[in-house]
């Protein structure tokens, strides 16, 4: 007896096809990316050879060594900013009584996701030069914040999927334990929010990493991070030392996404 | 001594509002194996929450020898509980799950060792000090749950429904399992079941629960001997029910006649009425068979089944209904008994209950 099914979508004519093509037009140009940042030329579309010409030159390059400290302190430091702040917002959204507003405030929270990227960052440029014309202070701290701000829902959104996923009996049973409510947390929530907690922190030190927008806006002279140095390079003549750097901060990418996966995956 | 007083709790507001617990009155001894019975809905789980803390009354007063118990959090009650789901921490071991209370109230390190090494051996668990609790099976993680709650000697246990996610013959272990420690810890013990067996087994006293409001209390002999009302009659246990006629009543004794004429002497639950129609119910295995012209109530035998410990007689009583008559199988007892053939149903005075309904 023929079993009926539900609608199934590979079936569909063409599906394979626009399947492929998809996944082409998705990596066939990093895959070109990250051969060519092997090649021996000068030239980026013209192949002469395999060499680690390019990754030598990009590191002995000291804008970009600049570049890449700087992008990793400010990835480093909004990311745990983010973080904390956003496993604050989890708890006040998924551990408390229903209260008035909690829409309006996880709307508040993962606003920076709807919000076009280049009004935030026209916004936080006029902001925040108000902010250096009263103090004078022109440090790094802008873009900090600025990338904090924008890392929260993405540090958000793991770590409440996490406290939604856990069982409430476990702190209940810690409570009836003789455990304070700062003891439930320490002992009981905290330690079974870790990887929702990490795996928060990966995405928003990957989405910090990436920043072009934000970070061109808000930024003051000499303070590029690796992504905006590439563009302003681009902006020169074109070496293929952006393909090398590129590749690097695909494999940091790609490793922090894939721990993120790991981690966020649900337990057996 | 736990004293519940007209406790209610509503869930919900308006049209929505839901009476989980309606003026609930109870007192519970101490050092008694109180069970809360009653099916799925009853609010015998939310009393259970009350005591614990986990759920705030609308209305009433709980207190343990005196004291308030609602003013007080969850982890300020001297009240332990053993969740359904066992709700043990997965990110700690065995030993350091049963010493989690413990070390929650600060007692000094070496008495929290000594006092998990003696619940180990309380339940039979110290090979297993160290495992996991995902690495331990159903049975062992129950007996976990319990250490852990009786490890800081709480002066009340409480029980949700524990045993349910066990295998039937485990659960049969655990019922004396359980039963055995509440004897050697002198703890009081509230346990929440929809099973009877379970209730009628390991109780002390039952409390039989019913949309929110206790219906019956007392030992387990005495709910299924004399249950009070028809709800209680029927959920536990089998129940033959009879429409008699009130002749008079003194006390607990009644005198009632049955649709078939006969009088006969009864038992009559408290309240209720003096006289009139009334129902009786009479447990299958309290009464017997009887030649036809003997027995109280004159019928056709319509069906033998044969159960293995014991055979149920279906009789179609003359003056309408059907009575089950149960008798337990001796291999020197052959039933020559068959279908078709008239009997009479009798049993003896004050075996019947008269109910209150």
């Amino acid at each position: 007896m023929a079993r009926r099914r539900g609608f199934d979508v590979t079936r569909l004519p063409g599906f394979a096809t626009i399947a492929i093509l998809c996944f082409v037009l998705l990596y066939a140009p990093i895959v070109l990316l990250v051969i060519f940042s092997f090649n021996e030329s000068v030239s980026v579309s013209e192949w002469q050879g395999l060499s680690l010409r390019w990754y030598r030159s990009a590191l002995e390059n000291e804008q970009v060594q600049a570049a890449t400290v700087r992008s990793v302190v400010i990835a480093s430091a909004a990311s745990l900013i983010a973080t904390a702040a956003a496993v604050g917002a989890a708890l006040a959204t998924t551990r408390t009584r229903p209260w008035r507003g909690q829409t309006l405030a996880f709307a508040l929270v993962n606003q920076p996701l709807m919000v076009p990227e280049v009004v935030t960052a026209v916004a936080l440029l006029f902001f925040f030069s108000m902010i250096k014309v009263a103090t004078g202070y022109t440090g790094l701290w802008y873009l900090i914040v600025a990338h904090a701000a924008f890392c929260i829902p993405f540090a958000y959104l793991p770590v409440r999927a996490r406290l939604q996923g856990m069982d409430l009996t476990l702190e209940q049973a810690a409570a009836d334990l003789y455990a304070t409510p700062w003891q439930v947390f320490r002992r009981v929530t905290l330690p079974q929010l870790w990887p929702g907690i990490l795996a928060g922190a990966m995405l928003a030190f990957v989405i910090s990493l990436d920043d072009v927008v934000i970070t061109e806006f808000v930024k003051s002279a000499g303070q590029d991070t690796l992504p905006t140095y590439m563009l302003g390079q681009l902006r020169r003549a074109v070496t293929p030392e952006i393909n090398a750097i590129s590749t690097a901060l695909l494999v940091v990418s790609v490793v922090l996404v894939m721990a993120f996966f790991f981690l966020s995956r649900p337990r057996t | 001594m736990i004293e519940i007083d007209r406790v209610t709790k509503v869930f919900g507001a308006g049209a929505e509002a839901f009476r989980a617990l309606d003026a609930v009155n109870v007192t519970i001894r101490q050092n008694e194996f109180f069970t809360l019975l009653g099916p799925s809905g009853c609010g015998k789980t939310t009393l259970l929450r009350v005591m614990a803390g986990f759920v705030d009354p609308t209305e009433g007063a709980v207190t343990l020898e005196g004291d308030d118990l609602l003013r007080l959090a969850p982890y300020e009650r001297p009240v332990n509980t053993v969740f359904q789901s066992y709700a043990l921490f997965p990110h700690m071991t065995v030993a350091e799950n049963i010493g989690f209370g413990l070390e929650m109230q600060g007692r000094p390190r070496d008495e929290v060792r000594r006092t998990v090494g003696e619940m180990l051996e309380l339940v039979r668990m110290s090979e297993l000090a160290d495992r996991r609790t995902s690495e331990i099976s159903g049975g062992q993680q129950q007996r976990v749950a319990l250490a852990r709650a009786l490890a800081p000697r709480p002066r009340v246990l409480l029980l949700d429904e524990p045993l349910s996610a066990l295998d039937f013959k485990l659960r049969k272990d655990m019922q004396l399992e359980l039963k055995r420690l509440q004897s050697e810890t002198g703890i009081t013990f509230i346990f929440v079941t929809h099973d009877q067996e379970e209730a009628l087994t390991m109780s002390d006293r039952i409390a039989v629960m019913n949309e929110g409001a206790i219906r019956q209390i007392g030992s387990p002999r005495d709910i299924y001997d004399h249950p009070a009302e028809r709800f209680v009659a029927d959920f536990i246990g089998d129940t033959n029910f009879l429409e008699a006629e009130l002749l008079s009543k003194e006390e607990a004794r009644a005198e009632v006649r049955l649709a078939s004429g006969a009088a006969v002497t009864a038992r009559a639950a408290e309240g209720g009425a003096e006289a009139g129609a009334v129902t009786l119910a009479i447990r299958p295995e309290h009464a017997d068979l009887a030649p036809e012209g003997e027995g109280l109530l004159p019928g056709r035998l319509s069906d033998v089944v044969y159960f293995g410990t014991d055979t149920h007689f279906h009789v179609d009583l003359d003056a309408g209904g059907r009575f089950v008559v149960r008798r337990q199988n001796t291999p020197d007892r052959a039933e020559a008994r068959a279908p078709g053939e008239r009997v009479a149903v009798r049993f003896g005075a004050r075996v019947g209950q008269v109910l209150r309904d």
